[in-house]
């Protein structure tokens, strides 16, 4: 079976990540309730003809996904997996709201077109003149861990070679507010804002020098803490890897009343630094990318940005990496990464 | 009239995110496809839809549309004659 290296990490967040070849170097302060992503220019990316009817959600998709390929010398993937949670939300509220303004006539193609949840997917596609494998998952918070995991499949199978692999969710403009009203009336509800972003990877069966391998990865919809304890035993015990072996812990926090699951997984790993993200990128669906993104970088550069230090010391030397995200308590998620 | 080309001008860069363009860049009789303001298929359709529900105009021959969109001063006449709203 081939192993999965993963050869370029972009993402576009609500931190100044895309343009700044620093790693997490100025935190920016986020807003308390939303954080929209801190958008690059788009014009050095995607021709203005193309970007017109783009969303925020495309275009920060299209873009990521371009730069993940330039960073890994790529230009046609052999497949183009993507995963998003809310897909294209904000041509899909316009769509909507416009069925009822008009009282269901008068309706224009532009919305409709854009609001489908592969639209990323094959707006890659289009600009890449890429007719291969180009599959979008769409699985709430485990949206992009689905796509990395048929990345994952389709690499070990030898049924691809360089894969490009990502997740996006967009804000919209209606039904986000709508969410935080409910989430603020929850007793311990997310701490952390709601945000958006793009993040963009390129895995492949190629090693290179210091290649970062995606040893394992594993999914989980529902399972207690008790549970997720013996899972992410048994998940290390396949791989071979004690806990000793985890350099670094990078854990979804948001805050809610479900950190308690972190709490649980962390204390397997006494000498793990505890890494955190979500106050730094807010909370979405498919936040859990901008961790791998985190974890990449770690391992390439051997450095941990104070921001990310939820408990612990860094250590001289970082060569395994265990993330673990989960939302309200469901959609559990496992990545092992290894330098 | 002035007022018409005003208003369609305004309408086409709004409802077809004309990100590039602003009013005064639309002459009268720049050509809307092709090498004017480079608009394709999808925004006839929205230009048909804007038609419809703007103005009472139904278009039932696709051929019509291509004299019609010619530019905004054609469409603004072409609506003036037409309009039932």
């Amino acid at each position: 079976m081939k192993k999965v290296y993963i050869h370029s990490a972009v993402t576009i967040s609500a931190q100044n990540t895309f343009e700044n070849s620093e790693f997490l170097n100025e935190i920016k302060a986020i807003p308390l309730k939303i954080a929209p992503a801190h958008y690059p220019n788009y014009r050095d990316y995607i021709a203005p003809a193309a970007s017109r009817r783009m969303a925020a959600g495309v275009k920060m998709g299209v873009t990521a996904a371009t730069k993940a390929l330039e960073k890994a010398n790529l230009k046609h993937p052999d497949a183009i997996i993507i995963g998003t949670g809310m897909g294209c939300i904000e041509d899909t509220e316009k769509f909507l709201n416009s069925i009822i303004a008009n009282d269901e006539a008068f309706l224009t193609p532009t919305a409709f077109i854009q609001s489908t949840h592969n639209t990323v997917g094959a707006q890659i596609a289009l600009g890449l003149k890429c007719k291969a494998y180009n599959n979008t998952f769409v699985h709430a918070a485990l949206s992009f861990e689905s796509a990395l995991m048929d990345a994952q499949l389709l690499i070990q199978q030898e049924e691809a070679h360089h894969i490009l692999v990502g997740g996006v969710d967009e804000l919209g403009k209606e039904i986000i507010n709508y969410i935080q009203l409910l989430e603020d009336a929850k007793y311990k509800g997310i701490q952390v804002p709601f945000g958006e972003g793009a993040s963009f990877f390129v895995a492949s069966s190629d090693t290179e020098e210091n290649a970062v391998e995606l040893v394992d990865m594993d999914v989980c919809s529902t399972a207690c803490q008790e549970t997720i304890q013996n899972k992410l035993k048994s998940f290390l015990i396949k791989n071979k890897i004690e806990h000793a072996d985890i350099d670094a812990l990078v854990l979804g926090r948001n805050g809610d009343a479900f950190d308690v699951y972190y709490d649980s997984v962390t204390s397997l790993f006494k000498n793990a630094t505890k890494l955190h993200y979500k106050h730094l990128s807010g909370e979405f669906y498919t936040a859990s990318p901008f961790g791998m993104w985190v974890a990449f970088e770690i391992l390439k550069r051997q450095e941990i940005p104070e921001a990310l230090i939820y408990d612990g010391k860094t250590k001289a030397e970082i060569h395994t990496i265990l993330l673990y995200n989960q939302f309200k308590g469901r959609d559990h998620s496992f990545i092992l990464l290894k330098r | 009239m002035t007022e018409l080309r005003q208003e369609l001008k305004e309408k086409i860069i709004e409802q077809l995110n004309l990100e590039e363009f602003a009013v005064a860049d639309i002459d009268d009789d720049d050509a809307l496809f092709g090498d004017g303001l480079g608009l394709d298929s999808i925004d006839a359709l929205e230009l048909i839809v804007m038609l419809d529900k703007d103005y009472g105009i139904q278009l039932t021959d696709p051929k019509e549309g291509k004299e019609i969109f010619k530019s905004i001063a054609v469409l603004a006449n072409y609506i003036t004659a037409n309009r039932t709203k």
